[in-house]
């Protein structure tokens, strides 16, 4: 299957050995994968912040980017629910640019669900020795439903010891433009978590959302906590420790 | 009330540097989210029973001017009296000329936001009337002089340690901390002022246009107390209240006692038809039906919004919300709190005096999962965001430069090479601001949010490895560790 790699703003810049960990992923798993130079960003920041005029010419943007490709794969739910859920909302008063963003949308991947809802792949040969607990982002686990996909992989992972934590539920604070614009309470909603997370006695923290771990990774940095925070790309291509 | 929207950063700093009401949201997120948990969970098929809400909601709405005159004409047929308000002002007046022209000198109130929304205790007290709240958590919070903070548990920001305080303080009796005392204490000023009120008053939580009836659902029998006792009954309600039948009656009462505490029915549930008829031995020798626009057909004119409207008032969304359990229900500012605070103020009062609100949420979406009408509570939050930053007729008055630069983001995201141009000038500026992967100072926004979070160092981007590793991946090196 061609696959289209969109790498989202963050992974971009601050995490791009996720995106790397993601291509080795799909290509473990038969993906001719492919990354289109001219891509930029999902534009979600636009429309969150009620800039709609905006996140449509960055969405007609990706649309062209991405539009060719048979399957597009996102490490991130954030984007992947931009993509899918808002892009056909943001053109549904043109048809022909609603029909665009609507069949994009279906073809539009988070990570975990395509592997394991698309491609029936569950075990990638990964090993790693480690007690882990997973955090469900609230775009990955609410926004796409997307709970049980990760933990099937996650429990293929040889030597990994999956907990959950207290309020697996709740929101870790970030909240993109929220957690700037009320960094204060986005704060005291990163420690509640942090609280959870480390209660477990967890040595790494996995999600499937860079953001959630940009900030739950960076307050338990702050705070002097041991914890390894990693994205499940990264968890997939781990080949023993 | 006074609206305090614009201060809800500063107020909602003040709520997170107190211990105490830290304490006390944390017990009322916990408990009343299991409540309604276990409530639907025991349920057959909870799904179908929200869809039933949502599908009879909708259909109300849609059907609003009609169901409205009908409900107007079964209350005239039972004896009532019926009156429009199209603002706050207007139903604040009709309720005090009922009041001055029957010469009420005491009043008696069941809890109801709507009667907080149109500011009705500070209109009749100016007219020199005596008001009592009788619902416990208003009885205490109108002591302490303050408006509430949850749509189901006015006082829930408060401990029984604080309101054992305010009942010695306020009523002067001996300091007792348990809540039976407290509530017998509360009972006994109560019961003297149900027996000598001229007038009760009352919001409403439904309304059936096909019988002309009124539902009120309460654990304390104060509301029936209000509405069979005084001589003058006037109930208070928003528009949207209004359902078509009696069939309608029966899933609002399977859903809104499990959502609002997550009691399979409130331990009263009244349903009365006017005022008390001939042969009939309680309730009022009068009853008036005030029904209240106050911004509510601007709500239904734009279809985007109109689910704002279904809402019940149960306030769950509130308890799952991690917004309002760290900051609780006054860093909003006004009536409403919690997700469906922060959608309808902006709608209900001038929208630049909340604009605030509909940003203070991560559109985590818990508060949608829990909806007993399935409001998208998260989208309406980004179409009240749109509205304010885009919407000319919505005079929102977000900020220009935060506006700006996400609107210069956009125009450079659209421009492949410029935004990789801009990424490399970024780096290199972060090389300089940056010593062993961590930040010496930080641009503004990010500024704020880095003083509690280490913030990553920029990276070489992965558009500049991918040639590399395509290499690699295509050279059938793929499965080899990152190291």
């Amino acid at each position: 299957m061609k696959v289209g790699l969109f790498i989202p703003c963050i992974v971009e810049q601050f995490h791009p050995q996720v995106g790397e960990a993601t291509a080795r992923v799909l290509a473990k798993a038969g993906c001719s994968l492919d990354y289109p130079p001219d891509q930029t960003c999902c534009g979600q920041l636009q429309y969150k912040t009620g800039n709609w005029k905006s996140a449509r010419d960055v969405a007609r943007h990706f649309i062209k980017v991405f539009e060719e490709f048979e399957a597009v794969v996102a490490p991130s739910g954030s984007c992947v629910a931009m993509v899918r859920k808002y892009y056909p909302e943001l053109f549904r008063d043109d048809p022909r640019e609603r029909q665009r963003a609507q069949s994009l949308a279906q073809k539009t991947f988070e990570l975990t669900e395509f592997l394991v809802r698309v491609l029936g792949v569950e075990d990638l040969g990964a090993r790693w020795r480690t007690k882990a607990v997973y955090h469900d982002s609230c775009q990955v686990s609410r926004a796409l439903g997307i709970k049980e996909e990760p933990r099937r992989l996650l429990s293929k992972v040889e030597g990994l010891e999956l907990v959950e934590m207290e309020q697996g539920e709740v929101c870790c604070g970030f909240g993109g433009s929220f957690s700037l614009q009320f960094p204060e309470i986005s704060e005291a909603m990163v420690a509640e978590k942090a609280s959870h997370i480390l209660a477990t006695g967890a040595e790494t923290l996995i999600s499937a959302e860079i953001s959630c771990l940009m900030n739950i990774g960076g307050y338990l940095k702050r705070k002097g906590a041991s914890i390894v925070p990693v994205h499940i790309a990264e968890v997939l291509v781990q080949r023993g420790k | 009330m006074r609206i305090r929207c614009l201060e809800f950063s500063e107020r909602a700093k003040g709520a997170l540097r107190d211990e105490m009401l830290q304490q006390n949201l944390q017990r009322i997120g916990v408990r009343f989210k299991t409540a309604r948990d276990l409530a639907f969970a025991a349920l057959e098929d909870p799904e179908s029973l929200r869809e039933m809400g949502r599908a009879l909601k909708e259909k109300a709405i849609a059907n609003l001017p009609l169901l409205l005159e009908t409900l107007e004409m079964r209350v005239k047929e039972a004896g009532g009296v019926v009156h429009w308000a199209c603002t706050s002002k207007e139903a604040r007046n009709i309720v005090c000329e009922i009041a001055r022209t029957k010469g009420v000198r005491t009043v008696v109130k069941g809890k109801s936001m709507v009667t907080e929304e149109i500011s009705l205790n500070e209109a009749l007290q100016a007219q020199g009337i005596e008001v009592w709240e009788t619902d416990l958590g208003e009885f205490i919070i109108q002591l302490a002089g303050e408006p509430p903070s949850h749509i189901i548990g006015p006082a829930v920001h408060k401990s029984k340690e604080q309101i054992a305080d305010l009942f010695a303080q306020k009523l002067g009796v001996p300091k007792a901390e348990a809540p039976e005392e407290l509530t017998r204490i509360a009972r006994e000023k109560l019961r003297e002022k149900f027996l000598n009120a001229d007038m009760g008053v009352t919001g409403a939580n439904a309304a059936v246009a096909e019988t002309g009836s009124i539902l009120l659902l309460e654990n304390e029998g104060n509301i029936r107390m209000s509405v069979t006792m005084p001589r003058i009954l006037v109930t208070v309600m928003g528009i949207e209240k209004v359902i078509a039948t009696l069939d309608d009656l029966a899933v609002i009462l399977a859903l809104l006692p499990r959502s609002a505490t997550g009691q399979k029915l409130s331990a009263y549930s009244t349903i009365f038809t006017g005022p008390r008829a001939p042969g009939e031995l309680d309730g009022p020798e009068e009853f008036h039906l005030v029904l209240l626009d106050n911004g509510r057909t601007r709500i239904l004119a734009d279809p985007d919004r109109r689910q704002s409207l279904f809402c019940l008032r149960c306030g769950s969304c509130l308890n799952v919300c991690p917004v309002y359990r760290k900051v609780g229900g006054h860093a909003y500012g006004w009536v409403y709190s919690g997700p469906i605070g922060a959608v309808l103020t902006p709608q209900l009062i001038p929208p630049r005096l909340a604009r605030e609100l509909p940003f203070a949420s991560t559109l985590c979406g818990a508060c949608a999962e829990v909806c007993p009408v399935k409001i998208d509570l998260p989208k309406l939050l980004l179409i009240m965001r749109q509205r304010l930053s885009e919407d000319p007729n919505f005079d929102g008055g977000v900020p220009l430069l935060p506006r700006l630069a996400s609107r210069a983001h956009g125009w450079i995201l659209t421009r492949p090479r410029l935004y990789r141009l801009a990424a490399r000038g970024a780096r290199l500026w972060s090389k300089a601001l940056t010593e062993e992967g961590r930040w010496k100072w930080l641009p503004p926004p990010v500024g704020r949010w880095g003083k509690m979070r280490d913030v990553p160092a920029m990276q070489v981007p992965f558009s500049e490895r991918w040639k590399k590793l395509k290499k690699e991946l295509l050279g059938g090196v793929a499965n080899e560790p990152t190291g």
